[in-house]
């Protein structure tokens, strides 16, 4: 295995994970708020990536000048989300909210089906397929720009949690609910907040993948299994491990794939994924928790 | 039996497809039974047991492909994948209960992992050549009983209901015995059960193993009556969740709810493609029922009736 | 030579990540006999039981029922010895109905339906819930769990029952039916070793106390004895105390 085809292997890696990681980080702040594990995300992530394909087919933005604008429309519909669906089922069994989970993944992957039909489509930019050349390597300058921006991004995002007064009360809220609510907050805003944010994280991404990858209806189950292997390995509820396992699964993808071809890389994610919840479900940074 | 005339009627009705000379009628009824027979099987474990699978695919598909692979590799009769995939169903169905129960998954971890094992199968049978990859395997036409080919409609339908009526009755037992109590008890509170003696990882395993042999069936009825199968038909995950949906929407944990669901997601469909004939648009109406159910109808629709028979 | 006790525990000690929540805590209960384990709150009584029982893995220590060494074995097994706990928190089978409910313990030890069903209305109407054993168990009222707490307990035919707390949130005219309740099941040949808090139980029903305090076994003697006792009284009512007392 020379050294020419494993270094690309683990930089591409290392870029795609980095917007892997925005995505999980999403999921993870879904999971440490809320406590729920949100079936749906990938087909969120979907959902933003075709708002984000709409955008550039039909009104010409690009999709990282769209992201702003795919971020909002989707913390909206993740904060209706919650309000309107999740919310209202979150005071039963949990059944019901993996479950209701469940079901919006349904109804927005045949919604999709149903506008687009099942081809991929992807969008054609002037830089989709420029490279840079670092040192020895060619870098794909998407992959680049996407990388920096979903670093950019979870930095905004951990600055938020922990540096302003919105941020704080969500995570008051997600270790102690009762307390914060004695102290003026009230939970379900805090919640549907933090449930939007995580969606708004997905809207990013969406935006983040589109110039270097298709969208079809079917992509949001692929990344759901992917945004939960690095939830897991880096323990729910955790963000640097959601960082640090969306890297770590973001090489192992692109390396497994470079070693035993496509198929078989993304074996090496889904056995991972099946042999961390046997062995540690904490993950591997994350604390055994109730 | 209390609601005999129902059941009467249920078994008239069901006969009719097979007197009535419509391929229409006896197709719609084949596919009605089998969705009706494969969540079913989901509820073994997921309504009565409480495990909430989002992978059971897993079991359809390891199924589908030993019928599709002894026949076209090893020319080996498809009557014999029967026993055979009982067999793989049931030893997966009791792996994955017991290395999940013994790693304390419940819930939605649990929904995970399942989830997870049905990629794992699927990504394997798409890269490996025993089961000819993303290709698939095509069942050589060949219609004669001995083959498990018939050129009778009927047959399958029959043989579905057959199949329906054989998980109705593990349903039924389930609701009777000292398993199913066991099994409910440890739905219902896990360390309740164990200070009363019963055995968390066996129970739960062995419900998996029940499911999974029953489900592993239906994978062979599919490639023998649409002699076709490749890894997303066998493993993909609109076939866990059509099962989840059917036993979820009739009422988990009651023998007739996977049937009142069937019969009410095949109408569902029918009548949609009569509106709005795209793919994608019936599932997507299930999706809508599901949220419903879930958010008004805890019970699903078999708790509006009444005919609640519970474990 | 003293009938060997049905439980025998030694030396029993669990921490978690740095806090000592028992330390090595020995005790007795002879067959037939009601023995009480009382102390403070986060003396360590319920980890104990939780230990003795299987539901928590000692750190050290050995238990004993009738001879046997149980330690380290699962809930479930030890219920199948013989040794079976209720719950401080009630936990019924909400799903299920009274009969129902009881109807699991009484699988353990009888595997036909109709003769469990039977052996669960019998423990049930015997132990005060024959009007209710066709109502969902969600349906009764902390009094009433607690009762089907025991009666479920009480099915699996036991040999030691454990109490965790089973007085708490009831008020005295409850109290006092559950301490008649307890002595009905002794005297259907049950041991039993109970958590508790509410003293007038304790001295009603127990032929002997034991005292934790910081998960240490400060005092063992007859209800009479350990209310004597200084330490003891220190344990609850704080330093200094017995000498206020003049004990």
């Amino acid at each position: 295995m020379s050294l020419d085809l494993l270094l690309p292997a683990v930089v591409n890696g290392l870029l795609t994970g980095g917007v892997y990681a925005l995505v999980a980080l999403g999921l993870t702040l879904i999971y440490g708020v809320l406590h729920i594990v949100n079936f749906a995300h990938g087909s969120l992530l979907m959902v933003g990536m075709y708002a984000a394909w709409m955008l550039a087919t039909w009104a010409g933005i690009d999709p990282y000048l769209a992201l702003p604008l795919v971020g909002v429309l989707m913390f909206g519909i993740g904060w209706a989300l919650y309000r309107g669906v999740i919310g209202r089922v979150s005071r039963g069994q949990d059944q019901a909210i993996l479950l209701a989970t469940l079901g919006i993944s349904v109804i927005l992957n045949n919604l999709a089906l149903v506008l687009f039909s099942g081809d991929g489509r992807t969008i054609d930019t002037s830089y989709s397929f420029s490279t840079l050349e670092l040192g020895p390597l060619l870098v794909s300058v998407p992959r680049l720009i996407s990388f920096a921006c979903a670093l950019v991004l979870a930095g905004a995002l951990w600055a938020f949690m922990s540096r302003t007064e919105t941020g704080r009360a969500i995570r008051a809220v997600a270790r102690e609910p009762e307390g914060a609510r004695l102290m003026g907050i009230r939970p379900e805003r805090m919640f549907a907040l933090a449930y939007g944010i995580g969606i708004a994280c997905v809207g990013a991404s969406a935006c983040l993948l589109l110039p270097t990858f298709y969208v079809s209806p079917q992509v949001g189950d692929s990344f759901t299994l992917v945004a939960f292997t690095i939830v897991v390995l880096g323990g729910m509820g955790n963000f640097p491990g959601a960082l640090a396992g969306g890297l770590l699964i973001g090489v192992t993808e692109s390396v497994g794939g470079v070693l035993f071809g496509e198929q078989l890389g993304q074996l090496g994610v889904s056995a991972v994924f099946v042999i961390v919840l046997l062995v540690r479900p904490a993950g591997l940074l994350g604390r055994a928790s109730g | 039996m209390r609601h005999w005339l129902p059941v009467l009627i249920a078994v008239l009705a069901a006969c009719v497809p097979l007197v009535a000379h419509s391929h229409f009628l006896v197709n719609l009824a084949t596919l009605t039974v089998f969705s009706a027979f494969l969540g079913q099987c989901w509820n073994i474990s997921g309504g009565f047991g409480g495990l909430t699978s989002f992978g059971h695919a897993a079991f359809f598909g390891v199924g589908a492909y030993a019928d599709a692979v002894i026949q076209t590799r090893w020319g080996i009769s498809p009557w014999a994948s029967l026993p055979l995939a009982v067999v793989l169903g049931a030893v997966l169905g009791a792996a994955i209960g017991f290395a999940a129960s013994r790693a304390g998954l419940r819930g939605s971890y649990f929904a995970l992992v399942t989830l997870a094992v049905a990629e794992v199968l699927r990504v394997i049978a798409s890269a490996s050549p025993i089961t000819q990859g993303g290709l698939g395997i095509l069942i050589k036409l060949n219609v004669t009983p001995g083959n498990f080919q018939f050129s009778d409609d009927r047959v399958f339908y029959g043989l579905a209901f057959l199949m329906l009526a054989l998980s109705m009755a593990v349903a039924q037992w389930l609701t009777m015995s000292r398993f199913g109590t066991q099994l409910a008890a440890v739905r219902e509170n896990e360390d309740a059960a164990r200070a009363l003696g019963v055995a968390i990882v066996r129970t739960k395993s062995a419900a998996l193993a029940l499911s999974g042999g029953l489900t592993a069936l239906g994978g062979v009825l599919y490639v023998q009556m649409f002699l076709y199968v490749d890894p997303n038909i066998a493993f993909g995950a609109d076939r866990t969740v059509e099962m989840l949906l059917v036993a979820m929407i009739g009422g988990a944990g009651t023998v007739w709810g996977p049937v009142l669901g069937a019969i009410l997601l095949h109408v569902v469909a029918d009548t949609s493609r009569i509106a709005i004939d795209a793919p994608g648009f019936a599932p997507m109406l299930y999706g809508v029922i599901l949220l419903l159910i879930v958010g008004f109808l805890p019970k699903g629709v078999a708790g509006l009736k009444g005919w609640f028979v519970r474990a | 030579m003293p009938d060997a006790p049905l439980l025998a525990v030694s030396g029993l000690s669990k921490t978690f990540g740095g806090l000592a929540a028992v330390k090595s805590v020995a005790l007795d209960v002879p067959a037939g006999g009601i023995v009480a384990l009382v102390g403070p709150n986060g003396a360590g009584k319920t980890t104990s039981f939780a230990m003795i029982c299987g539901f928590i893995r000692p750190d050290a220590g050995r238990v004993c029922l009738a001879g046997q060494d149980v330690t380290g074995w699962r809930p479930d097994q030890v219920a199948a010895a013989g040794m079976v706990r209720t719950f401080q928190i009630t936990q019924p089978f909400a799903g299920l109905t009274v009969m129902e409910n009881i109807r699991v313990g009484a699988y353990l030890r009888i595997a036909n339906r109709a003769a469990a069903t039977q052996a669960a209305r019998d423990v049930g109407t015997r132990l005060g819930l024959g009007p209710m054993l066709d109502r969902p168990a969600a349906a009764l009222t902390v009094a009433g769990r607690k009762r089907l707490e025991v009666a479920r307990a009480v099915a699996t035919r036991p040999r030691l029952l454990l109490l965790d707390e089973v007085m708490a949130g009831l008020n005295p005219t409850e109290i006092n039916e559950i301490v008649g309740l307890i002595r009905q099941v002794q005297a259907d040949g049950v041991t039993i070793l109970l958590i508790e808090h509410v003293m007038q139980a304790v001295t009603a029903l127990a032929d002997k106390v034991y005292v934790l305090a910081e998960g240490a076994l400060i005092g063992a003697g007859t209800p009479r004895e350990i209310a004597g006792n200084p330490a003891v009284i220190e344990a609850y009512l704080g330093h200094g105390a017995a000498a206020r007392m003049g004990g």
